[in-house]
Parts: C-alpha cells; sequence; structure tokens
C-alpha cells in the first residue's frame, strides 16, 4: 500500500508528548502520580519514539519513493 | 465513583487521536479498486504491520479490562492465557496451517472450509461467525459505553454513537487496510498508554517483591478483600504452576492440570488462535507466503510480554487495596438505581421492628441490593436509623458503601483515576479507545468479509462484477455498525440474554479445531465426517452443560438443567472440561464418519488443502533466524523460560 504507516504514527506520537512535555512544564508534578512529573518525561518518551518512526519512514521513503 | 474531570490538554490528546485515525482512513481511500484491496488488502503489507494489527485485533478492550480483573481475581496464573494458551497456538499456526490459509488462495476461513469440505460446513461456520462478530463487538460497545459514563460522566447514548461511528468512518472509506493500520498505531497506543500506569502502581506498591509480599498475605486470606472464601498457600497469587500442580482445591481459579493444559492450552487456545477469521485475516492480508507465516510470529513476541501490561495491574490493585493509607479501594459494584428504594424500605422495616434478627434484615437488604454486603456495616446502618431516621440521600450513601461485592472489571478505570494527572489521564484513556477501536474494526472487518464472500456472493448473489461486490462490503459495513449498536443496547437492558448468546457460541466454538486439524492432516476426511462431527461436538458441549455445574451457582443458566451429574469447583474448569469433551466427540465423530463416507473430493482438488498432498515450502532462501520454524522454535524456548521464571 501507498501509505508507510510510520508516518501517522511518528506525527501522532510527536504531537501527543510535545502536548504531555507543555502539560508537564505548566502544571508541574502532581501528587497523584506520586510526585513525579510523569507528564513531562513521558511525553519526552513518546517525543523521542514519534521523531524515531518519523525518521525511519523518511529514510526508506527516500530509497524508493512511493508512486505518485 | 465520581466521575473525573477532563482538561484542555486532555481533550487535545483525545482530539488528536481521533483525527489520526480518521485521517488514515481517508488517506487510504485513493488505494482502494478492487473488493480484493477493501476486503483483503490486496494482499500487499508487510508482516511487521500485519503482526501488531493480528495483535491489537484480539486485544478489544474486554480483554484489556478482563484480565486486568482475572488477575486480581487470580494473579499470575491468569498469564496461562498467554504462555500455555496464545503462543503455542500462535506458532502451530504460523509453522502448519498458515501455507493451507494462504496458499489455498481462500480469502475467508468459512471459504477454506468450503474448499476442503463442503458448502454445509462453510454455511455453519460463516453463520455462526457472522453473529458471533456483531454481538462481540456489540457487547464490547455496551462495556465501554457504561465505563465512560461510571468514569467520565458522559452520556450513555452519545458515547456509543460517537465512538462506533469513529469505527465506521475509517472502516468504511479504508477497508481492512485502514483497519491494520490503524491497528498498529493503537497497539503502541495501548501499549505506551498503559505503561506509566503500571510502572506509577509497581512503584507505589514498593517494587515486585514487595508485592509479592502483599500478595502472599492475600493468599492466605483472601476473604479480606472479598476475593475468595478459601484461604490459600502464600504462592497462589504469584507463581503460575505450583498451585496448579496441588489440584483445584488449591489455586484461586479451581482448575486441574489437565484442564489447564488440555482444555485452555489445546483445544480453546488453538481452535480461537488458529481458526478465528477475526485474526487469522491479518494474517491474510499480507504480502507473500513468507510474510503472512511471520505475521502470528511477529505478533507473539508482543503476546507473550502482554502480562506485564494487562495482568499485572489487577495484581498491582490487590496489593495496593491491602496496604493501608496507599488510599485505594478495590472498586465495589455500583447499586442500580431502581435497587435502592426496595433496599431502603428494607432498612427502615428493620429499624422499625426490634425485634427482628440482624441476620433477617442483612438477608432482606442483600436481596434488594442484589450484591453481596458487608453485614456489620449493614446492621450498623440500621442501628443509626433507629436512633434517627436518615435521610434517603444518607440511607444512599451509606448503603453503598456497604456494597462488599468487588466490581473486577473496575479495576483498571479505578487505578487510572488514582495515577494519572490531567494529561497522562488522557493517554491512558485513549488507550482504552484505542483497544476498544481495534476490537470493534476486527470484528467489523471480519464480519463484513465473511457476509459478502460467504454468504452474499455465496447464496444471494454469486456471479455479480467486482464492483457490486465493493459496494456490498461498504454497505453491510454500516449494517454491521448498525447491528453492533442494537446489539450494544440488546445487552443494556437484557444481560442475560447476552449470556445465553455467549454460552451458545460456546458451544459453537469448542469443537472446531477438530474439524481443521483432521482436515488438514488427514486427507481420509471427508465433507459429511466434518459437518456430522461438528454437529456431534456442539451437541455435546450442550448435553455436558446441562449436566454439570460450578460449586456456588444455582441450575439454569450456568448449566445443570437436567441434573447436575457434576459438580465443578470453578466455572472455569468447567469451561475448559466442556471444550476438552467437544472436542473430542468432535474428532472422534469426524474420524469414525470419515472412514465410512467417500471423500467427494479429488486428490488433486486437496493438493495445497492438505498436509500430505502440499508441496512443502522452501524457506532456505530466508535468513536463517527468520524461517518460520526458528522463529517459532525461539518462541517456544522463551515462553518456557517465562513459565520456569514464573513457576
Amino acid at each position: 500500500m501507498g501509505l508507510d504507516i510510520r508516518w501517522p504514527i511518528g506525527l501522532m506520537f510527536t504531537l501527543v508528548g510535545v502536548l504531555l512535555v507543555i502539560e508537564g512544564f505548566i502544571a508541574g508534578p502532581s501528587e497523584k502520580s506520586l510526585g513525579i512529573n510523569i507528564n513531562l518525561w513521558w511525553g519526552l518518551v513518546l517525543l523521542v519514539f514519534g521523531v524515531l518512526m518519523l525518521l525511519g519512514a523518511r529514510r526508506d521513503g527516500k530509497k524508493n519513493p512511493p508512486p505518485a | 465513583m465520581q466521575p473525573i474531570h477532563l482538561a484542555w490538554v486532555d481533550y487535545a490528546i483525545l482530539l488528536a487521536y481521533t483525527a489520526f485515525v480518521i485521517g488514515i482512513g481517508f488517506a487510504l481511500r485513493r488505494y482502494l479498486k478492487t473488493s480484493t484491496d477493501f476486503f483483503l488488502s490486496g494482499r500487499s503489507i508487510p508482516a511487521w504491520v500485519t503482526g501488531l494489527a493480528f495483535i491489537s485485533a484480539n486485544l478489544g478492550a474486554l480483554e484489556l479490562v478482563g484480565m486486568a480483573a482475572s488477575g486480581a481475581k487470580y494473579g499470575i496464573a491468569t498469564a496461562h492465557f498467554y504462555w500455555v494458551g496464545a503462543i503455542p497456538a500462535m506458532v502451530f499456526l504460523a509453522v502448519f496451517m498458515m501455507p493451507f490459509y494462504y496458499g489455498s488462495k481462500a480469502r475467508s476461513v468459512p471459504e477454506f472450509l468450503k474448499m476442503r469440505f463442503d458448502e454445509r460446513v462453510r454455511c455453519v461456520n460463516s453463520i455462526s461467525f457472522a453473529v458471533m462478530t456483531v454481538f462481540t463487538s456489540g457487547i464490547a460497545l455496551n462495556a465501554l459505553a457504561k465505563l465512560l459514563q461510571l468514569l467520565l460522566g458522559w452520556n450513555y447514548n452519545w458515547s456509543l454513537w460517537l465512538c462506533s461511528a469513529v469505527v465506521l468512518l475509517y472502516v468504511f472509506k479504508g477497508g481492512l487496510t485502514s483497519a491494520i493500520y490503524t491497528e498498529v498505531l493503537q497497539f503502541f497506543m495501548i501499549v505506551l498508554g498503559f505503561a506509566p500506569v503500571v510502572w506509577l502502581g509497581l512503584k507505589d506498591v514498593g517494587g515486585w517483591d514487595a508485592l509479592k509480599g502483599k500478595l502472599a498475605e492475600v493468599a492466605q486470606n483472601p476473604g479480606a478483600l472479598a476475593l475468595n472464601d478459601k484461604t490459600f498457600q502464600p504462592d497462589a497469587w504469584t507463581s503460575a504452576w505450583k498451585p496448579l500442580l496441588g489440584g483445584s482445591a488449591h489455586n484461586p481459579m479451581g482448575v486441574d492440570l489437565f484442564a489447564m493444559v488440555f482444555g485452555l492450552g489445546f483445544v480453546l487456545s488453538f481452535g480461537y488462535w488458529c481458526t478465528n477469521f477475526l485474526v487469522v485475516q491479518r494474517a491474510m492480508a499480507a504480502k507473500n507466503m513468507a510474510a503472512a507465516r511471520r505475521t502470528p510470529l511477529i505478533a507473539a513476541i508482543p503476546k507473550m510480554l502482554f502480562p506485564a501490561i494487562v495482568i499485572l495491574p489487577g495484581m498491582l490493585a490487590v496489593g495496593l487495596a491491602l496496604s493501608p493509607g496507599k488510599g485505594y479501594h478495590l472498586p465495589k459494584m455500583e447499586i442500580e438505581a431502581g435497587a435502592y428504594p426496595q433496599a431502603i424500605a428494607a432498612i427502615q422495616a428493620a429499624s422499625a421492628d426490634p425485634q427482628e434478627t440482624p441476620e433477617a434484615a442483612v438477608q432482606a437488604v442483600n436481596s434488594a441490593v442484589g450484591y453481596k454486603m458487608d453485614p456489620a456495616k449493614v446492621e450498623a446502618v440500621i442501628q443509626q436509623n433507629r436512633t434517627s431516621a436518615l435521610s434517603q440521600a444518607k440511607l444512599k450513601t451509606e448503603l453503598q458503601a456497604a456494597v462488599a461485592e468487588n466490581n473486577y472489571d473496575g479495576v483498571i478505570p479505578s487505578l487510572i483515576k488514582k495515577f494519572c494527572p490531567s494529561g497522562l489521564l488522557a493517554l491512558a484513556l485513549t488507550a482504552l479507545f484505542a483497544s476498544f477501536m481495534s476490537g470493534m474494526a476486527g470484528n467489523i472487518t471480519a464480519f463484513n468479509t465473511v457476509w459478502t464472500y460467504d454468504l452474499y456472493q455465496a447464496y444471494i448473489a454469486p456471479h455479480k462484477d467486482d464492483h457490486h461486490y465493493f459496494r456490498m462490503g461498504q454497505a453491510i459495513t454500516v449494517v454491521g455498525v448498525l447491528l453492533g449498536i442494537l446489539c450494544a443496547y440488546f445487552a443494556h437492558h437484557y444481560n442475560n440474554a447476552m449470556d445465553v448468546l455467549q454460552l451458545v457460541f460456546g458451544f459453537v466454538n469448542a469443537p472446531i479445531f477438530a474439524t481443521f486439524l483432521l482436515g488438514m492432516f488427514w486427507k481420509r476426511t471427508t465433507g459429511t465426517g466434518a459437518f456430522l462431527g461438528l454437529l456431534g461436538g456442539i451437541l455435546t458441549s450442550a448435553i455436558f452443560h446441562s449436566l454439570t455445574l460450578a460449586t456456588g451457582d444455582a441450575p439454569g443458566l450456568k448449566g445443570g438443567y437436567i441434573e447436575v451429574v457434576k459438580w465443578f469447583p470453578s466455572e472455569m474448569a468447567q469451561n475448559f472440561w466442556l471444550a476438552s469433551f467437544s472436542f473430542t466427540a468432535c474428532f472422534a465423530l469426524t474420524f469414525a464418519i470419515s472412514l465410512v463416507t467417500r471423500s467427494m473430493k479429488t486428490d488433486e482438488q486437496l493438493k495445497g488443502l492438505v498436509y500430505s498432498l502440499t508441496p512443502k515450502i522452501k524457506d532456505d532462501e530466508q535468513h536463517f533466524l527468520l524461517r518460520p520454524a526458528v522463529l517459532g522454535t525461539l518462541l517456544i524456548i522463551g515462553c518456557v523460560i517465562l513459565n520456569i521464571i514464573f513457576w
């Protein structure tokens, strides 16, 4: 199929990661999450995952460009 | 339970997820040209994608919520569903069965049955499968809408229609490809959404060793948390095999070794993973034979580790509930609004009549509420009401507080509520949505394929052009979702009727693996043998069920309505034994009838459908580690190691 699934996955997790990081900066650590700023840290994890997916899709996309 | 309030960031995340899954459907629309594209993704998808979709389609919301519930009730033994059940069956599917499914060019499992046997076998399988998928999605839909109502205070009807509309949109637009692609996204969403919740839970309870200590306390006195009436060895919640070897009285599941290994591990698991079109369809969509065979194997890798995010939460909940000061309690059943007047009347009658014994009063309240109540708390309410009459609202809160029966399905939501601040909250909720949607889309895509190819094209309108079936697929997708919604409302109002239906599906599914096993590995198996054997197996299930009952159940829906010949220690044991009997009957009947009937198929026709008549696939060109047999062996070794670690 013409669409590399890593594009939407990468984009979505990058976006969600950024949203979580922003929330982490604004709200700070929460008592619920045992005083850990879980939004910030987990947001970073998602961000890294998302960017890796995007990089993978871009690398393979260059190798064999999708039929337009 | 007080509904949780969502913040802007939560809505943003939920919205982003929804936009992406619908977007995938629309992006794929332009690649769909033929009915094969719509129903089988044009057989063009790489193995890692079909593999993750394979696992995701199976991981419906019910599975997620249900496995955590079992984790709380039974502990690590729940992992048998994975390490004894799923993994060996998935390896078997990949190594032995996939060559027939994929190589025969059958477009569905029922169609394979027609090629191998005859029209009758296909008919039984396709109709029961089509009905089952619709009902399964309905039941899941109802469960999700109720959960959202409880957790977020969302309107039941709105949740129901909105969630199904999203699934409908992307399946309608992008067909199976879109379902598979979104399932991959959903797979990552489920894992990355629940992992932090589990991690926080584990950290809060004090790590794995601390959890083991807590669970040892639980095992010795499960009554403290209303988990079980019996008491067990300290390791009953934390070792998978030792309590099982002790016999059915020594493990909280109440299951013996034979039922576990043969009933669950062989009959039920192989029956599900190797013959259920919902999962097999994913592998059939792979781009070539090698990818098709690798699909279940790739799926098995995450599946093997899933207990850590689906079963562990249940164990953590139990551990936390036993730790005072953590502020966590196992969620209790919620009293239905309609049950209050009668329960309040019972309290008031008991307060007005000082002669009534406390036991009788508690009994009256119990039957009015419909759940087990804490006798001491009920008596305290009566006493309070006697000294000064309590208000209706106060009585309601006191009554709810006195409920002693656990709501195990509420474990996952309660953990999300406890550990997730805004932001992470949306991520965990999205994971819940994702698991629901992947399950529902799986059911819908399997349903529309079986309907269009095995019922519509076979019996109603054969010999139409391809475009006609493509349109039919889209139309039936809408119908399927609407039927699912209808079933959800049905389940909402007639819970018992749903139980009956699930029971009947259990009867139909139990023997099916015998039919496939004989059909694929013994060329002498005839259509008549398979058909009558299958019916005999189903009948055996029904008879077995009417003669047996689990301890604590009343004869009727749970079995034993003719006469209770055999008592089982638990419903699970009854179910596993039922499957064992039904399989054996189907196997023996199919075998015997095949010997005395003549096969209608020539060897030439059976080529590619039966093991002995199919040329062996050469895996030599593939990298050594990627060969199905090698990968499968490695997976089995991994599985054995996990079983030993949690022995």
